[in-house]
């Protein structure tokens, strides 16, 4: 009784968010929020995904869309193959003061973004990436590592041993190892990598506000300008709909994914 | 490679941190002004209204979380059908962003439009729900969107510190009469202790950081009435110029992030010692059994 009560609690918003995205205007106004649409209507959903405003620009959340995916595909694969790379070095070769760089990463994964922020603003500037899509990448790439290096050393560190005293014995180098062995073995946390980034970095606001200038805003940042930002009448509708637009990926990265996903928390995901 | 990320990420906090002794505001100055800075912040109203507003959300938020994640996590290891089901439908926010969280709470709590409305037009004319727009209940708004969000997580890792609670224990309560209840209250509940803990650590840090689904669901307003600091940090670097100040918060913030993370760093490198400790106890035990 108390799940079922949960269940239906929680389902309320993306109920709610369904219907309203689904009904005109006139019978919003109503203002009953649960009442199922008596004239079922797409116009909400293709107005916010081609012609929704942002202040001045009415591209709808498209672009967003487009900006998220350019932004999306290079950090997670970068930040994973760094963090791999990483979880490698640190479990296996024990470079001096890995002890040093453990501490650091660690305490990076939960240290607030914004302690950082000011002089990576100036660093990008500086490289002439500000406001451009190589400078978001680099950011989130940064920002990913420490966690992504953390899942992949608590990874590596239940490899045995031997396998890599082995490859070593071989005449594998460094690269070798990781490229032959240790990289087809890491599939699984791979796996589960590529989830938590996916969601982790779809679903920043922050970065991509801060370091996106104006041509590569994210979906996210644009969807919050879409609804924040009107002025005139508010189309919530339209707003729901660009709302379930932009959930639409997590989302599906969750439902796909299902126990990986959970493996992801488990596996001492410190995201946030 | 390495020592390039330990270059970005401790050279720029300590950039951030001289920032905060200078009298930067629009560009950075290397004069040294001492703690002035912080003198400012603390004056601030903005700021302590902030850092009130996050002690308030802070407690609100975890004690919510801790307690329906928990409750949840009870009920689902009881062996009920569909779990998978529920499973899913417990942390589908979680995959949510905080932007869409703000979003669809701000629509739902929308006074003229939403629940409250809605609960009107069932017959309750006199049914109040209008916390986000009211200055002191606005903060109560944003915790129910933040545990929605966020206490599926927390079921996750109960579930999970449940599942690795030994069967014999029921077995031992139920010859023993014990009530089920008292089982989960004195005995589970203690040995959860670790999964609590990773559950408090990683919630609090996302308090101290609560900014997304601020800015989302109602920009700080009503009036200032919900404002953060990790709203007011990005205010004043990015829109007031006033680096130096900004500076000066988030080395605040990240002295609480630390003051935070402390206790449960020590907590695991003392558990990790003790269970190696044990480990080879028990291996140097094995061994003189195999020789005797």
């Amino acid at each position: 009784m108390f799940l079922a009560t949960a269940a239906v609690a929680f389902l309320l918003p993306l109920y709610v968010m369904v219907v309203t995205s689904i009904k005109p205007m006139e019978e919003i106004r109503l203002g009953n929020l649960f009442a199922w649409p008596v004239r079922i209507t797409l116009e909400p959903w293709v107005q916010a995904w081609t012609s929704a405003c942002t202040g001045l620009e009415c591209g709808g959340i498209r672009v967003g869309f487009m900006n998220s995916v350019a932004i999306v595909v290079p950090s997670t694969i970068l930040s994973i193959l760094l963090g791999a790379l990483n979880g490698y070095a640190l479990s296996f070769w024990r470079p001096r003061g890995a002890q040093a760089f453990f501490v650091v990463l660690l305490t990076g994964a939960f240290i607030p973004y914004q302690v950082m922020m000011f002089p990576l603003i100036r660093a990008l500037a500086t490289l002439g990436l500000f406001g451009t899509l190589p400078g978001v990448v680099l950011i989130h790439t940064l920002f990913g590592m420490p966690v992504m290096t953390l899942l992949f050393r608590n990874y590596y560190a239940s490899v045995p041993h031997e396998l890599f005293m082995a490859a070593r014995i071989d005449g594998g180098g460094f690269w070798r190892i990781f490229v032959q062995l240790m990289l087809p073995m890491s599939l699984p946390i791979v796996v589960v990598a590529v989830i938590m980034q996916v969601t982790a970095i779809w679903n920043d606001f922050l970065i991509g506000l801060v370091f996106a200038g104006h041509e590569w805003l994210p979906m996210t940042v644009q969807l919050n300008n879409i609804i924040n930002t009107t002025t005139g009448e508010r189309l919530y509708n339209v707003n729901m709909a660009a709302t379930l637009l932009t959930s639409l990926v997590p989302l599906t990265v969750y439902l796909v994914s299902g126990r990986w996903f959970v493996r992801g928390i488990a596996a001492g995901a410190v995201k946030g | 490679m390495v020592a390039t990320v330990l270059w970005v990420y401790v050279g720029s906090v300590l950039w951030s941190m001289r920032i905060s002794v200078s009298s930067s505001r629009t560009l950075p100055i290397s004069d040294f002004v001492g703690l002035k800075q912080y003198a400012r912040l603390f004056d601030s109203e903005r700021w302590v209204l902030s850092l009130q507003n996050m002690a308030l959300f802070g407690a609100l938020f975890i004690a919510g979380c801790l307690v329906i994640g928990f409750l949840l996590a009870v009920f689902i290891d009881q062996r009920v059908r569909a779990e998978g089901v529920l499973r899913t439908v417990f942390l589908y926010p979680y995959a949510m962003s905080f932007v869409a969280t703000g979003l669809v709470w701000q629509w739902m709590l929308n006074p003229e439009l939403g629940l409250q409305s809605t609960v009107r037009g069932w017959g309750f004319p006199n049914f109040k729900f209008d916390w986000i727009v009211q200055q002191d209940t606005v903060m109560l708004a944003i915790v129910v969107a933040a545990v929605w969000q966020a206490c599926g997580l927390v079921m996750a890792l109960m579930l999970a510190g449940l599942r690795g609670i030994d069967e014999s224990l029921w077995m031992a309560a139920r010859i023993e009469g014990i009530p089920k209840w008292r089982v989960y209250l004195s005995i589970v509940l203690p040995m959860l202790g670790p999964s609590i803990g990773t559950a408090f650590v990683l919630l609090s840090v996302s308090v101290v950081k609560v900014f997304d689904v601020v800015v989302a669901m109602t920009q700080g307003g009503p009036g200032l009435a919900s404002e953060v600091p990790a709203k007011f940090i990005i205010d004043n670097l990015l829109v007031r110029a006033n680096i130096g100040l900004a500076s000066a918060a988030s080395t605040v913030l990240l002295l609480t992030v630390l003051a935070l993370l402390a206790p449960w760093f020590y907590a695991r490198a003392h558990a990790a010692r003790r269970s190696e400790r044990s480990a080879r106890a028990l291996r140097a035990s094995a061994t003189q059994g195999a020789a005797a």
